[in-house]
């Protein structure tokens, strides 16, 4: 006899736990930059090109994610939160991860040497941009107890709390990034012209991954605002 | 009137056979619908649910199932047009029993969502209207039913939406949940005490010899749920909860407590569907006694036997332990999306509503409410996942299922009818 119920078949698996093992792939792909930029300074294109090749293992595995959870999200589910905030989290999600690799894609490519004087300032500028990806990754993390809650008030003021967090730290990216420029700015002419558009370019990057971050927690925003 | 004579003890063995059949069919299936849910959500283990699906079902089949019972032995069909043929009631009851657990068997090997009540009135529909007459069903009863079927899932729906939402309000997004938890789950746990010792008082122990008024049965309800809010708050107390940091949800601990309240509520499940799906197997085989004890005289007065009642639990129980515990089993993995806050919410509105049926005497669908109630507790925002086109397939295997089960009828019944007859 088929032990297949009406009852059990009611039951589709929640797309959260998924969604949010998806930001854990994306985030610990940012998190990668870390070691990936310390490795570019000390010039040990080796493990450079290792890192990289595991930055973007990751971010295809998480790009399978996103493929099965589209493909496992049919139209016929009722669910808490609506079905196109749910793929709008999973693309913003997703933009994260594409970041991260591009910007690791291009330091690899180019094999970039960075300038004594701005390593410090590259340090704190990316670690700041992976501290937001973080604090989006906890947000994520939140959706399951929002759930749990039925959308409950305190919980709402919690995920509040936390967005508010990472706008700041978006700003604080914001923030090193001008500095960062300027640093150089200050020193561009002793460059060789293309190294120094790419550089621009990386430093653009790194703040459109700390962007991207916010604009996750932007979209939870919008799911918990209902 | 000579073939009951001359076949009677038969006929009444054949039919007892069929009517434990039924009722194993629906230990071995139905029963899992009801007890998956605290499984399910890790309440209970698949031991524990057996067990108290036993000792449960087995109560309210006993106790409170009479009502519904005598609804389908002598409600549908309008025993007056058959004070001159009571043989043709004892075939069409067989053939009634035999259609609702042939087409069960079918529908469950293909897994459509059919249900024992469907089939069984459709199937003893069928016989009376084409088997017999027309005029022979009492079709403003059987429109009762049919209406109730629509509107018990609506009603479980509305009453899992208000406990889920009473449950947030309360306890969720307070401060201290866990604390919140332990104080407010009793009142619930009162609130599922208060309705099983209610239904039995009222409608249970009429065939022990106690009739008790409404007053009295209100005062026992009290009693009963205090009881049971007491036990329930010693089992609470019991509860450490752990450091929120080993916690990989932070209403781990709450859920803890509810979980000891959905061991309460799979209890008042397990008594509710008792309580009305023991009829579908039992109520043709009391028809069928009343006729052939009463030496051919259809009476619509005589009360149904306890014996009957006992059978169908017993039918019930080894359904349970032959096969229903793997329905089980497969079906607790499946539902792990319910967690017990909410498991709990749907589980005490089915049950409240089925047993409110069963006292009404109305034959219900237990999966369907319970259901119903699912998508109540969905609509609080509650559940990360419901998948609408079951639903779907619900209404469909209605408009399946009536005729399936009323034409295999009336197939069993000409077929009875030339065996003993000619």
């Amino acid at each position: 006899m088929a032990p297949s119920s009406t009852f059990s078949r009611l039951f589709s698996h929640s797309p959260i736990r998924p969604l949010q093992q998806h930001m854990s792939k994306v985030n610990s792909c940012s998190l990668k930059l870390n070691e990936f930029i310390e490795a570019s300074f000390t010039k040990d294109w080796q493990k450079v090109e290792s890192l990289y090749n595991e930055i973007r293992e990751i971010e295809n595995q998480a790009d399978d994610d996103k493929k099965n959870i589209r493909l496992n999200l049919p139209k016929s589910l009722f669910m808490p939160i609506s079905r196109n905030d749910l793929l709008e989290l999973l693309s913003k999600q997703d933009n994260v991860a594409n970041t991260a690799k591009d910007i690791a894609g291009i330091i690899l490519g180019r094999k970039m040497q960075t300038p004594e004087q701005l390593q410090e300032p590259l340090r704190t500028y990316i670690s700041a941009s992976i501290k937001t990806v973080e604090e989006a990754n906890t947000v994520v993390h939140e959706l399951d107890e929002l759930i749990e809650t039925g959308f409950g008030g305190r919980e709402v003021e919690w995920i509040e709390k936390l967005i508010v967090r990472l706008e700041e730290l978006e700003t604080e990216s914001d923030r090193l990034q001008v500095l960062i420029r300027s640093s150089l700015h200050d020193i561009e002419k002793e460059l060789s012209p293309i190294d120094v558009m790419f550089f621009y370019k990386i430093f653009e990057l790194i703040g459109n991954l700390a962007d991207a971050a916010q604009k996750v927690g932007d979209q939870i925003h919008v799911i918990v605002a209902r | 009137m000579e073939i009951i004579a001359e076949y009677g003890p038969l006929l009444l063995i054949v039919t007892a056979c069929f009517a434990f059949f039924m009722a194993w069919g629906v230990g071995a299936n139905d029963v899992a619908n009801a007890m998956g849910t605290s499984v399910g959500s890790k309440a209970i283990t698949i031991k524990q649910a057996i067990i108290i699906a036993m000792i449960f079902e087995f109560a309210g089949a006993s106790l409170a199932g009479g009502e519904v019972t005598s609804t389908i032995r002598k409600g549908i069909i309008d025993s007056n047009v058959l004070t001159d043929s009571p043989e043709l009631l004892i075939f069409g009851m067989m053939s009634s029993l035999l259609a609702a657990a042939i087409w069960l068997l079918i529908a469950t090997a293909f897994g459509w969502p059919v249900s024992t009540t469907h089939s069984i009135v459709g199937a003893i529909v069928g016989f009376a209207a084409v088997g017999i007459s027309v005029d022979a069903v009492a079709w403003s009863k059987v429109g009762t039913i049919v209406a109730s079927w629509v509107t018990s899932p609506l009603i479980s729906g509305t009453i899992a939406f208000i406990l889920f939402k009473s449950v947030q309000r309360l306890i969720l997004n307070e401060n201290d949940p866990f604390e919140k938890a332990k104080t407010f789950v009793p009142f619930y746990m009162f609130l599922t005490g208060l309705l099983i010792t209610m239904v039995t008082c009222l409608k249970g122990l009429k065939h022990v010899g106690l009739d008790l008024s409404m007053t009295q049965s209100a005062i026992y309800g009290v009693i009963g749920g205090l009881i049971v809010a007491i036990i329930g708050k010693i089992l609470l107390s019991r509860i450490e909860p752990k450091p929120i940091e080993q916690l990989g949800n932070r209403f781990d601990n709450v859920e803890k407590v509810f979980a000891v309240l959905m061991v309460f509520t799979a209890c008042a499940m397990a008594f509710a569907h008792g309580s009305n799906d023991v009829a579908n197997a039992i109520g043709p085989l009391a028809a069928v006694v009343g006729v052939i004890e009463h030496n051919g005289e259809v009476l619509s007065k005589s009360s149904t036997p306890v014996w009957i009642l006992l059978l169908g639990g017993a039918g019930i129980v080894v359904g349970l332990a032959t096969l229903g515990y793997r329905v089980i089993a497969t079906i607790g993995k499946k539902i792990t999306e319910l967690t017990p806050s909410r498991g709990f919410a749907a589980e005490l509105a089915a049950a409240a509503t089925v047993v409110i049926a069963s006292g009404m005497g109305i034959p219900v669908s237990t999966t369907h409410t319970l259901v119903g109630a699912v998508l109540g507790v969905g609509m609080a925002r509650g559940i990360g996942a419901i998948d609408l086109k079951v639903v779907g397939t619900i209404f469909t295997s209605w408009i399946i299922t009536l005729p399936a089960g009323a034409g295999l009828s009336i197939l069993f019944f000409y077929i009875l009818q030339g065996i003993f007859v000619v």
